[in-house]
């Protein structure tokens, strides 16, 4: 069965105030789902249900098949978890601490000794293997937070914020890791790192006041952006004016903005109509022109564009 | 009942990863030790028994316990494990039970470290050791109630020092329970039942009817349902407040 996380019209309420509002969805294995929205969205609440911590007012959750409700214990044994903040027994140390959730997850003598010792060298954290947690570094700590979540290689891993608060080399080193796991899982992170989206997951859903407002893949979120497939073009030596006029008789062309002026270069971003591909088209014009072209490049669109157009209120002008 | 045991051991094995373990078990011998000899007058009484020593049993639980109880859930809960420890395959009873159980087994570890007590009454005299085995056993189904209603005053809060003082009200109000201090609150307007069932719940009567060895059922039966009673409602406590972060 490839659908390993079901989620049906989840809905959470803390006294008056809605947190999830009636989120569906389902996750397949081989997939990275990455959960988008500003602080406060429902993300981490959404997450603490599917894992059982926190029961929903409404809705379900089913993990390979198994109701987080009616089969806690069964549902729990395929997750793996990763709360926000990657907490953890801080006197303890990552050797007894992985030992620990290794025999909380059923495992024993022999085996459990290898798990543990593999999952250690997944996650590199031989060299601080018995020192306390408290003494350990954030990026360290949230290894050990890593290797509890994926210690009994569960069909599911939930993991949020997972690189939050992580130096840059330690953050491709996460993301190698998730990447790596990817094919044989289910897994569903949270961020508000956009640039992860594209690093690791094969679709982004984003949520904002408790909803889903949009779900598709890291390029399709882009598509969506206003300046999806603009093309930005730097001239030097022409009039602006008669620039402007001249790419507006180009096939495909909607509208045509000046970026900036930098002694004679002149800067446009050319919008599209329906986002079709116009760059070689443009490239064409300005060789038969004989424009100097300095810069020539396409944008794909900004993620962060779109995450603010989804997430922020509109404002409406009366 | 696997799971019960591995929350047991992890628990157990923190207090003594941490000064948790030498400074209450130093502070509860030293005490002990002191009330029994200055205040209890041990010696000038001139018996062979450990009534002195176990007489002051129920007033070292309530400051030590509530200490040692403060920080089974509201630790979990300021530092985040709650999140980890209950999605782990679990149930909350499991839990709940696995962390009592280690700080009661503590406790009787600190009890069990009394021991040169009952060597030196030996020495001096011939006790009734029944008694006295009578009385161990008595303070330690005490101890475990005031356990009990320190893990549940725990869970509802992450703040331990608010978790410690409701805590030792809440044991005294137990210890208390058969005397005027506490009946007399009552007295003018509660019907005579009521009166008759709040002053059976005092721990000190049924601590010092075990500890004359004479060992009723129901005196062991009261501590036994007042801990299941109250471990029952930590674990209702942790479902509530749970998602309160």
């Amino acid at each position: 069965m490839g659908t390993m996380v079901e989620i049906q019209n989840l809905r959470k309420t803390f006294g008056p105030i809605v947190a999830v509002d009636g989120v569906s969805f389902t996750v397949e294995k081989g997939e990275v789902l990455g959960f988008l929205g500003p602080n406060g969205a429902g993300k981490s609440t959404t997450m603490k249900m599917i894992t059982g911590f926190l029961t929903p007012t409404s809705g379900t959750v089913r993990i390979c098949g198994h109701n987080i409700e009616d089969e806690p214990i069964e549902a729990k044994k395929r997750i793996g978890y990763l709360p926000e903040g990657a907490p953890a027994y801080q006197d303890m140390t990552p050797a007894s601490f992985l030992t620990f959730i290794g025999e909380m997850r059923g495992y024993q003598g022999a085996t459990l000794k290898r798990t543990v010792s593999e999952t250690v060298e997944k996650v590199n954290l031989q060299s601080v293997l018995n020192q306390s947690i408290e003494t350990l570094s954030k990026g360290f700590k949230r290894r050990v937070g890593l290797a509890q979540a994926i210690l009994h290689d569960p069909d599911v891993l939930i993991l949020d914020e997972p690189t939050d608060g992580l130096d840059p080399n330690q953050k491709h080193e996460v993301r190698t890791l998730i990447r790596a796991m990817a094919q044989e899982k289910a897994i569903i992170l949270s961020t508000h790192i956009l640039e992860e989206v594209h690093a690791v997951c094969s679709r982004a859903m984003i949520i904002a006041k408790g909803k889903v407002v949009s779900d598709g893949t890291p390029a399709e979120l882009e598509g969506k952006a206003p300046t999806h497939n603009t093309v930005l073009v730097t001239i030097a030596g022409v009039d602006s004016l008669v620039a402007h006029n001249h790419l507006m008789t180009v096939k495909g062309v909607k509208k045509i903005e000046e970026q900036g002026r930098d002694g004679d270069l002149v800067q446009f971003r050319i919008y599209p109509d329906d986002g079709q591909w116009i760059l070689p088209d443009i490239g064409h014009y300005a060789r038969e022109q004989r424009w100097e072209v300095r810069e020539l490049y396409p944008d794909r669109g900004q993620l962060d564009e779109v995450f603010r157009l989804l997430t922020t209120p509109k404002q409406t002008i009366s | 009942m696997g799971r019960i045991r591995v929350i047991f051991k992890r628990e157990l094995a923190g207090y003594f990863a941490t000064p948790i373990a030498a400074v209450f078990i130093v502070i509860f011998l030293l005490l002990s030790g002191a009330f029994t000899f200055y205040l209890g007058n041990y010696f000038a009484r001139g018996q062979a028994d450990l009534v002195p020593f176990f007489d002051f049993h129920p007033w070292l639980y309530l400051v030590l316990i509530p200490a040692l109880a403060m920080r089974l859930w509201a630790e979990e809960r300021r530092s985040g494990t709650i999140e980890l420890l209950l999605t782990l395959p679990v149930t909350m009873w499991e839990a709940v039970a696995g962390k009592f159980l280690a700080a009661w087994c503590f406790t009787g570890i600190a009890l069990a470290l009394t021991f040169p007590m009952w060597i030196t009454v030996n020495l001096l005299g011939e006790p009734d050791n029944g008694v006295i085995l009578a009385s161990y056993l008595g303070s330690l189904l005490m101890a475990g109630g005031f356990l009990a209603i320190g893990s549940c005053i725990s869970a509802l809060t992450k703040n331990q020092v608010i978790a410690f003082v409701i805590s030792v009200v809440i044991c005294l109000g137990f210890i208390l329970s058969g005397f005027p201090l506490v009946l007399e609150l009552f007295s003018g307007w509660a019907p005579q039942f009521l009166l008759n069932a709040i002053s059976s719940f005092s721990f000190l009567t049924h601590f010092q009817s075990i500890s004359k060895g004479v060992l009723d059922l129901r005196d062991i039966l009261f501590f036994l349902s007042l801990i299941a009673f109250w471990l029952f409602a930590t674990a209702t406590v942790i479902g509530m407040k749970k998602a309160e972060s």
